[in-house]
């Protein structure tokens, strides 16, 4: 996939991410919630966190011309590392010298960090990884959530037959155990960001559309639908202006609950080894390159241990975001 | 009840078809059993190699229809992959040539050998955590359990397998870090290490689930009237709570029983268990399409299965079911 691709993609996933906090206002189920949600203080801790994990992607999106030489690309993050070298291999944080047995090395520069086997930052590449997690996340996002809702809300308020069709095909995709059909599909496709999400997407619409149809069957005997419905409004005019900002919450709290299970199915198939193809920043290729290590004497530890607790916090908060989410909109749930 | 279960039954096929074309698409269509061959021998084969290998699998012929002189009509990719499916007949791998029944059956003991205890032990771990934070609830403890349940549940699989491996059978010495061993009391000590590891893998989300099923239940009408009526809290939750919330419980639990012999993908490959789920891994790093084809097939089934499990026992705890 073409660099720039994936860095607008990076960059509109974001402010995709963010327009449901701007748009709160608009009606008074929203102002409500925004109400709830500013005195949760869980939730503005998370969404900063989040911001955070953002604003480096975003970071490594941003292309500079490079101070290393012509013809390499280089991010905005990478300005930031320009006084910290390659070094040969292994070096424990914050060394001075390399980590060898027989004749240990001065390094180069300093690595807050250490480096991983073949010499390179270990905070770095924690950080490079924070864009393809986004990447993978909302590209993902991008596939799914339109077929969910879309389906979800044609089911449930057409019902009959469109229901009977979306169920059929929800079920059948539902039948494949999700792991199997994933990994069957990357096989055949191969590895790759866009590979992956298409894989993820694929099989990622089918909780979101039953949520969203059972919802929508819902709304659509409530009496305000009847009477738009009365009203002689079309179809297409009730489904767009009455039922979908009632459902609204729920695609978005399942799309914040649904990127920490996107973050972390990418580090699981990349650690299975068909995910994220080898020389990408990614978390869960970390820590397949550190499962061996730890067995060493003494243990290389910090790569394994910065890929883990950054790929940690991006998921719990996350987590804890969604419900934070949930419990402003829906008070009772809790 | 027949009727209803007659009824449920006849949902079965349609998606099992569903399933059949999926994968013949995914397997057939996307990817051509020549690139399949390529991959399987390499790009350095000779055509004639390649050809070999498609005909003696049945790769090479016609997509849909046989329409060459002298051969049936039906004798296709399409519909020898349907009548296989359609008769369960799984074939045989595409890099051993070994009837795939038989690695099913083999890997099925081991597979089940860390499936049933872990989800036993989950279960019934995840229940009585649920109904002890729902006692408690809105209290620090309910709160912080909670939050722990979260934790629990943005720790990826592996990061537990690697930990495990490292702290309990590296550092201390108390478990083999790898292997299996079918062999009596052996057995147990390869096996408790990857089943303490599935439970606390899945006992974050499942706390949370159970939790939520349970306070559910608690704001029903039924509850209220027997508070009303002088029955304490501690028999109104365990007794009349815990009764209505199992007929949730059951159905979501019944659900996945099929799936244990399909055991664990990750956890099996980590701890070098022979199970289906290590089989599959292998499969895939192997390009072994037949196979994995089968397992995909084989969940399917499992799945539909379990389904009719579901339905079974909801019409089981629930009489109004029977009588729809």
């Amino acid at each position: 996939m073409k660099i720039w691709i994936q860095n607008l993609i990076v960059l509109g996933g974001i402010a995709a991410l963010l327009l449901p906090f701007l748009m709160m206002g608009r009606s008074e189920r929203w102002q409500r919630a925004r109400a709830r949600f500013k005195r949760d203080r869980i939730g503005l801790v998370c969404l900063a966190v989040i911001g955070l994990y953002g604003a480096v992607g975003i970071m490594d999106a941003i292309q500079i011309p490079s101070h290393a030489g012509a013809g390499q690309a280089a991010t905005l993050l990478d300005w930031f590392f320009r006084n910290v070298p390659q070094e040969k291999s292994y070096s424990t944080p914050l060394a001075n010298t390399g980590f060898s047995t027989n004749k240990s090395e001065p390094l180069q520069g300093r690595h807050w960090l250490g480096t991983d086997v073949l010499g390179k930052d270990v905070l770095l590449q924690t950080l490079k990884a924070c864009r393809t997690a986004l990447i993978i996340g909302c590209l993902t996002s991008l596939i799914y959530i339109p077929i969910g809702t879309l389906l979800g809300i044609a089911a449930g308020y057409y019902k009959r037959r469109v229901d009977d069709i979306v169920q059929y095909l929800y079920s059948t995709v539902a039948s494949i155990p999700n792991i199997l059909l994933l990994v069957a599909i990357l096989m055949i496709l191969g590895k790759g960001l866009g590979q992956m999400a298409l894989a993820l997407g694929v099989t990622g619409w089918v909780g979101l559309c039953r949520l969203v149809r059972g919802e929508t069957l819902r709304q659509s005997e409530r009496p305000y639908t009847e009477a738009a419905r009365a009203m002689g409004q079309s179809n297409g005019k009730i489904i767009l202006i009455h039922i979908l900002p009632n459902i609204m919450h729920l695609v978005i709290i399942n799309f914040v609950l649904g990127f920490s299970g996107l973050v972390l199915a990418e580090s699981i198939l990349s650690y299975i080894g068909v995910g994220a193809p080898v020389g990408t920043a990614s978390w869960g290729l970390m820590i397949d390159s550190a499962r061996m290590e730890l067995a060493r004497e003494p243990a290389v530890w910090w790569n394994i241990t910065a890929a883990t607790t950054a790929l940690f916090f991006l998921v719990l908060c996350l987590n804890l975001l969604g419900d934070s989410l949930r419990r402003a909109f829906d008070p009772r749930a809790n | 009840m027949f009727n209803y279960l007659l009824h449920r039954l006849l949902h079965a096929p349609p998606i099992i078809l569903g399933v059949m074309l999926i994968t013949f698409l995914v397997f057939y269509v996307v990817q051509s059993p020549e690139a399949m061959a390529r991959r399987i021998l390499g790009n350095k084969a000779s055509a004639q190699a390649v050809e070999n290998w498609l005909h003696n699998r049945g790769y090479d012929k016609p997509r849909f229809f046989n329409t060459s002189p002298g051969q049936k009509l039906l004798d296709s990719q399409f519909f020898n992959h349907m009548k296989s499916l359609a008769t369960f007949d799984l074939g045989v791998s595409d890099l051993t040539g070994e009837r795939l029944v038989e690695t099913f059956k083999r890997g099925a003991i081991p597979s089940l050998l860390i499936t049933l205890p872990s989800f036993i032990a989950g279960i019934s771990l995840g229940l009585a955590l649920s109904l002890f934070f729902v006692f408690v609830r809105e209290s620090a403890m309910d709160l912080g359990g909670t939050l722990l349940a979260v934790v629990l549940m943005s720790i990826p699989i592996m990061v537990y397998v690697i930990f495990g491996q490292w702290l309990i059978a590296v550092k201390l010495f108390y478990l083999p870090a790898f292997g299996f061993n079918l062999a009596g009391a052996t057995t147990a000590k390869y096996l408790l290490l990857p089943i303490l590891i599935m439970v606390l893998g899945g006992l974050g989300s499942d706390v949370r689930l159970y939790r939520a099923i349970f306070l559910e239940e608690i704001r029903q009408d039924y509850v209220r009237t027997a508070q009303a009526k002088g029955v304490s809290s501690a028999r109104m939750l365990f007794v009349h709570v815990l009764k209505n919330g199992m007929i949730a419980l059951i159905t979501l639990v019944v659900a996945s029983l099929p799936f244990l012999i399909m055991g664990s993908l990750v956890i099996e490959s980590f701890f070098g268990i022979p199970g289906l789920g290590n089989l599959t891994l292998t499969a895939i790093r192997s390009s072994d399409f037949a196979t994995v084809r089968a397992v995909t097939y084989l969940g399917a089934l499992l799945y539909v299965g379990g389904l009719l499990l579901t339905d079974i026992c909801y019409a089981l705890v629930d009489p109004r079911i029977r009588f729809r």
